[in-house]
């Protein structure tokens, strides 16, 4: 009888009230095991709108996505960047294990632009996340990202500042924090299943340890040798 | 041998309307002047009572909104080049023959392309595809001899006429009109009481020469067959340059769209043709009273796909601003590429997928900016600045894997650096930024660049702010110093 009723329950379309609903939702590993396990996917949502509130520039939002990004780019798929506020440092994107050669960025005049832009690139098949920094996006506009990108089947991953924090029709959205030097990642709206505890995630661990001299490239010196004495 | 003859019976006025798609009455005069006489006729002008044959100043009184353009020779022929270059992609042999009236018709021997179309009625339905995305009413007809293939064309019946006992047959039901015979020929055969070419074909040879003269025995014999007919094989041109009259001044960027899409047809017509496909297309919109509108496109990759280069140009146009309305629209092709056709694959592969990126960025670079849509790369430089360039030529070219230089880098780079370096305020000497740094690691020190006068002396470290955030700071060691803030672990 029990067994039955477990046999009903793993069900993929029943949902239990108290848990992430283990639904099976197309996503991609974040590489962080802490935070896969919060996620409904198992990892960030593809076809679907993630929201990344960020406190401030510095607090790791970026390496938090570092992971999935190395993964999608060496399995051949595209990475768009859109408005990014930065310079993103093409040697530590590489350092992180992103393929440059399937990174594109789009610096658009205007943010409707910009939208255009994610929309356009969600749907055009070949690009598996977009990740897009805008600070005021009306929510018409994120409905229309939400259907692109379920279209197109790709991630779109949206960084915004904290202070922006009206009703959104993300799938998932997430708060990311520092807390005594160590990354902490709250998840503030997820489909089937309430707001889990917060997870700390030591992001810049190993940052500081690899501040060494590096081996150089061996630039070419063009200076004449010094004879022998 | 298997003639296919294509006619255009409103190509005088589709010179002129197949840019726009709901034209309003319209007729073409032979020439300019109230005493002219209406050579063709649009649906809505018919509606009003307009008919061809009617003087000109008939035909205005009858509707008041007629708008009576001039007929324009040399376009219509330049058209019937464009169709006749297109064609080259179902047939090696094409010809423009003379047609009756003055209307000539274009001819192509398929016989021998049958099998690489998957037969007669797959190849009759490209070309009717083609010819309908061209914008061009037409009639078909097929049969072994060209001269007969136009009879029918003439007469409007499309048949497909494949062996010379149907073609016998078919062709003694035609009217003698179809013959296009000089005007006192005709009413001669009339008052004979001989209306079909079968009556014709009965009358005793000899009288009939002596009668009629021999051009007409010449005319039937080569439309059964009996003698050799040989045409001149049209050559088509090295290049493309098209031309589009617009009936009326056009403003809206969705009409414009709608001619210009006739335009890339026809391109990409003569781009099948030719195997080739277009890499910088040269637009031109000229206005009444200013100087035309000019501009480019420029593709990342050859292409010959009618819609890519619509959905392209679409953009484009959405950023142009118009001085006045279009009056005409011109398309020029200036750098063509070989571009062989390809086999379908039954699943995506990489290559199609590179296409597909190649085509995202030209949209997006279409109505951003060439310079908004670029990739990274790195560069073997210590200088920061100088690690990293734009690569502008993204998604082509780079296999996968070539970019892993910057791999020798340890993780001690930050994802964002600032646009240029941000000065920090310093106490005491110790950096500030929302409250004291406290130095983490480092310090790294990079003097390097003394080869190009670009050179740096720079002592790094990660720094932490109060609100626990890690920066990328420096210390200048030149003339000046100061600490300067360069980027973000983010």
């Amino acid at each position: 009888m029990s067994s039955a009723l477990d046999t009903v329950l793993q069900h993929p379309a029943v949902w239990r009230g108290g848990d992430c609903a283990r639904v099976v939702v197309p996503s991609v590993p974040t590489g962080f095991a802490e935070l896969d396990v919060l996620l409904p996917g198992g990892g960030w949502p593809a076809g679907a709108l993630t929201e990344i509130h960020v406190e401030r520039a510095g607090v790791g939002e970026l390496q938090l996505i570092m992971p999935a990004a190395a993964h999608l780019t060496r399995s051949g798929r595209w990475l768009t960047l859109v408005a990014p506020p930065h310079v993103p440092y093409a040697p530590a994107f590489a350092a992180h294990g992103v393929m440059l050669s399937r990174l594109m960025l789009v610096r658009p005049a205007t943010a409707d632009d910009g939208l255009w832009a994610c929309e356009q690139a969600l749907r055009s098949q070949v690009c598996a996340a977009v990740l897009a920094w805008f600070d005021h996006v009306p929510e018409r506009s994120l409905r229309r990202l939400q259907l692109a990108a379920e279209s197109g089947g790709a991630a779109m991953l949206m960084f915004r500042p904290t202070r922006v924090a009206p009703a959104s029709p993300a799938a998932l959205r997430l708060h990311v924090a520092k807390a005594q030097s160590r990354t902490l990642v709250r998840v503030l709206k997820r489909r089937g299943g309430e707001v889990p505890a917060p997870v700390a995630l030591d992001l810049h661990g190993m940052a500081p340890a690899h501040v060494r001299a590096s081996p150089p490239p061996a630039p070419c010196r063009a200076r004449p040798l010094e004879a022998v004495s | 041998m298997l003639w296919l003859a294509l006619r255009f019976p409103s190509l005088p006025l589709e010179t002129f309307t197949r840019g726009v798609a709901h034209p309003g009455p319209l007729a073409v005069a032979s020439s300019p002047g109230a005493h002219a006489g209406i050579v063709a006729c649009n649906s809505r002008a018919r509606g009003h009572g307009v008919r061809p044959g009617m003087p000109v100043a008939a035909a205005s009184a009858l509707a008041t909104d007629l708008r009576i353009l001039t007929r324009d020779p040399a376009a219509e022929r330049a058209a019937l080049e464009h169709i006749a270059a297109g064609a080259i992609q179902f047939s090696p042999t094409v010809s423009i023959a003379p047609g009756t009236g003055v209307l000539p018709e274009v001819l192509l021997e398929i016989g021998g392309s049958l099998k690489i179309f998957g037969g007669l009625t797959r190849l009759w339905k490209r070309i009717e595809q083609e010819l309908e995305s061209q914008g061009y009413t037409f009639s078909l007809a097929c049969a072994p001899t060209p001269l007969a293939a136009q009879f029918f064309a003439r007469a409007g019946l499309p048949v497909r006429i494949q062996h010379g006992d149907a073609l016998r047959a078919g062709i003694a039901q035609l009217s003698v009109d179809v013959l296009g015979l000089p005007s006192g020929s005709d009413t001669l055969l009339a008052d004979i009481g001989v209306c079909t070419i079968g009556a014709c074909l009965k009358l005793p040879r000899a009288g009939l020469a002596r009668r009629m003269g021999q051009e007409l025995l010449a005319t039937l014999d080569r439309a059964l067959g009996h003698i050799p007919d040989p045409l001149p094989a049209f050559v088509p041109p090295a290049g493309f340059a098209a031309t589009l009259q617009l009936p009326a001044p056009v403003e809206e960027a969705g009409a414009l769209l709608f001619a210009f899409r006739r335009l890339l047809a026809d391109l990409c017509g003569f781009l099948a043709a030719a195997g080739k496909g277009a890499q910088r297309l040269h637009f031109r919109l000229a206005h009444e009273d200013r100087d035309d509108t000019c501009f480019e496109l420029n593709l990342a990759t050859a292409t010959r796909d009618t819609e890519h280069l619509v959905t392209v140009l679409r953009e484009r146009l959405e950023r142009l601003a118009l001085p006045s309305p279009a009056t005409a629209i011109a398309l020029k092709a200036l750098l063509l590429m070989p571009l062989a056709a390809r086999n379908l694959a039954l699943l995506p592969d990489a290559r199609e997928q590179a296409e597909t990126i190649v085509r995202l960025i030209e949209r997006l670079r279409a109505r951003l900016g060439e310079n908004a849509v670029h990739g990274l790369d790195t560069v073997a430089d210590h200088r920061p600045e100088y690690a990293w360039r734009i690569d502008a030529s993204i998604g082509q070219n780079r296999e996968p894997g070539t970019s892993d230089r910057g791999a020798w880098l340890p993780l001690s780079r930050p994802l964002w650096v600032l646009h240029a370096p941000r000065p920090l305020a310093d106490v005491d000497g110790k950096p500030q930024q929302d409250g004291p740094l406290a130095l983490i690691a480092g310090p790294e020190l990079i003097e390097s660049g003394w080869w190009d006068n670009n050179d740096i002396a720079r002592e790094y470290f990660v720094a932490r702010n109060p609100a626990q955030s890690l920066l990328w700071i420096y210390r200048e060691c030149r003339a000046g110093g100061g600490w300067y803030l360069h980027g973000y672990f983010s």
